[in-house]
């Protein structure tokens, strides 16, 4: 038992370790420079606008995807077996692939001249689009793609949750005169809350993290219109090597992502029991 | 009621219409010629259909390479985090030492550490090491997998302890109780796991590209990333990349499709 506990305790604190060593980049073998760091970064118009960004997408596609995946949950639910799994199966699909197959699909999707997409806009009459590179599509350009194909895991999670809430209680409701409406938001909805809180908590981080698309489909441009945190503290560890400002960003974004999923927890949680 | 239900097989098969629709379309454009790529209106099939792109890719990237580089990364870090993760999460779910508590938390913590605050830090620990550009380098800071720690720990904690006190009875040592009572017991949370892994191993792209350095030891996905900035707007052969790319995790879905839609509740809170 020693052994195996050495085995695995080795790597754990190792993690530990370097989830905290950004700090002796700046105290330890670098020059200490206080908070300059700190300071920089909130001084930088450059860093704000990231946050911004990040903000402006998350609040976008979150409440969005969770409501497509509720809809599309409470539809296939009732569903046939079979039908359930080939519907599930092909919103899974786009999940299972790399984010860097998914970026190269979508750039060539967007292409304003010759992309998929202005063909099938012109076919309803819909004047083409510069999208990624225009400064004021570029963002929603990626929050579509996002938007399209991410939802697999969410309707996976969904409708399991939907499978284990006990029949009695829809029987009972159906005997008080509750009908499908009333049924879905004071039965069905309040006792997904513990899914709903899970994927919530899931979905923002993730949002909050963008960065594979970014990097591969606009390089944060045009005019710094899709740069987010992610892509920005990338910039300026690994093609500026700002190391020391670039970790003090990335413990300020720890410590936003904390805050977050802390409240957002807080706000929602709330015993569930049936 | 009829109208309804019509209306929700509308409404689901447009949605899954469009979910499968850029998959369709990357398949399409690497069989297609550079003329027939260009053509407005586009063609929804490549007529005639062409290899081209395949040789272009072949010819100009290492594919073979990569693919390796892919296969071997993808299996040493699941099979080294799948054994990892069960260990410790028949430890912390069966076993008590001290500080098991305290250590079990810490994992968790790390769990809620996003991924970029490590990335610096861990850059500098390869570099230290001597790992840029190497196979240790992809391989070793990816198999610490906290996430994998907890989903064991939650499956073993399903299993009774009687199993474990009996074997031991019968003069059975920890090594035997963990190899032939603990794995095989634990087959179904290690399958789920080990599936969940080699897709996202598979996948990773941020930390390959920040750790590699030379083309011949990228993984595929940043190897797509270096075939997009040298032929930007050869769309056939990117294609035909993100195709070979991809192909390898949507045979492992459609083949082990029940895994999937069923394996990713196994971790997830009742609800």
């Amino acid at each position: 038992m020693l052994f195996l506990a050495v085995f695995w305790v080795y790597p754990v604190l190792r993690s530990v370790m370097l989830g905290f060593a950004d700090l002796n980049l700046r105290t330890g073998e670098a020059n200490f420079v206080g908070l300059a760091n700190f300071q920089a970064s909130f001084a930088s118009p450059l860093f704000w606008l990231a946050l911004e960004n990040t903000a402006e997408y998350t609040l976008v596609v979150v409440p969005i995807a969770m409501a497509f995946a509720v809809v599309l949950s409470v539809l296939i639910y009732r569903l046939a077996s079979p039908w359930q799994t080939f519907f599930k199966s092909a919103y899974y699909l786009p999940g299972v692939t790399s984010v860097a197959v998914l970026a190269l699909i979508w750039k060539w999707l967007f292409n304003p001249v010759i992309g998929l997409l202005n063909y099938l806009l012109t076919l309803v009459g819909v004047p083409a689009q510069q999208w990624l590179g225009s400064p004021y599509l570029a963002l929603p350009s990626l929050m579509l793609m996002a938007l399209v194909g991410g939802q697999g895991a969410g309707i996976v999670l969904l409708t399991a949750a939907m499978g284990s809430i006990p029949q009695e209680l829809y029987d009972a409701a159906r005997i008080d005169g509750a009908h499908g409406r009333a049924e879905f938001w004071h039965i069905t909805l309040p006792l997904l809350r513990p899914t709903l809180l899970y994927l919530l908590i899931i979905a923002t981080i993730g949002s909050l993290q963008l960065f594979g698309p970014v990097y591969l489909m606009t390089n944060g441009g045009p005019d710094h219109a899709t740069t987010t945190i992610v892509y920005y503290i990338y910039d300026q560890a690994f093609q500026q090597f700002q190391f020391g400002y670039a970790s003090a960003m990335a413990l300020i974004f720890m410590v936003i992502l904390v805050a977050i999923s802390f409240a957002q927890y807080t706000a929602l949680s709330g015993d569930v029991e049936y | 009621m009829r109208i309804v239900r019509l209306l929700t097989y509308v409404v689901l098969f447009a949605w899954a219409i469009l979910t499968i629709l850029p998959l369709y379309w990357m398949v399409v454009t690497a069989f297609k010629s550079q003329v027939a790529i260009q053509a407005i209106p586009p063609d929804w099939w490549p007529n005639p259909p062409t290899l081209l792109n395949f040789v272009v890719f072949f010819g100009q990237a290492p594919a073979w390479r990569w693919l390796f580089n892919s296969s071997f990364v993808a299996v040493l870090t699941t099979g080294l985090t799948v054994l990892f993760a069960t260990m410790s999460g028949y430890a912390f779910a069966k076993r008590r030492f001290p500080g098991d508590k305290a250590l079990f938390w810490t994992v968790m913590a790390i769990l809620v550490v996003p991924y970029e605050v490590k990335l610096i830090p861990l850059f500098e620990l390869s570099a230290h090491f001597g790992m840029i550009d190497t196979f240790s380098g992809l391989i070793l800071p990816a198999v610490s997998a906290p996430f994998g720690i907890f989903l064991m720990k939650q499956f073993m904690m399903t299993l009774p302890n009687e199993i474990f006190d009996a074997a031991r009875v019968d003069g059975a040592n920890e090594w035997q109780v963990f190899r032939q009572v603990v794995a095989p017991l634990a087959t179904p949370g290690m399958t789920v796991l080990t599936i969940f892994m080699f897709v996202d191993t598979w996948n990773a792209f941020l930390w390959p590209v920040i750790i590699t350095r030379s083309l011949e030891m990228r993984t595929l996905p940043p190897g797509l990333s270096v075939l997009q900035l040298e032929s930007y707007t050869d769309y056939g052969l990117q294609m035909a990349g993100a195709l070979f790319t991809a192909i390898p995790t949507v045979l492992l879905f459609l083949a082990l499709q029940r895994y999937f839609l069923r394996g990713i509740t196994i971790g997830a809170v009742k609800g």
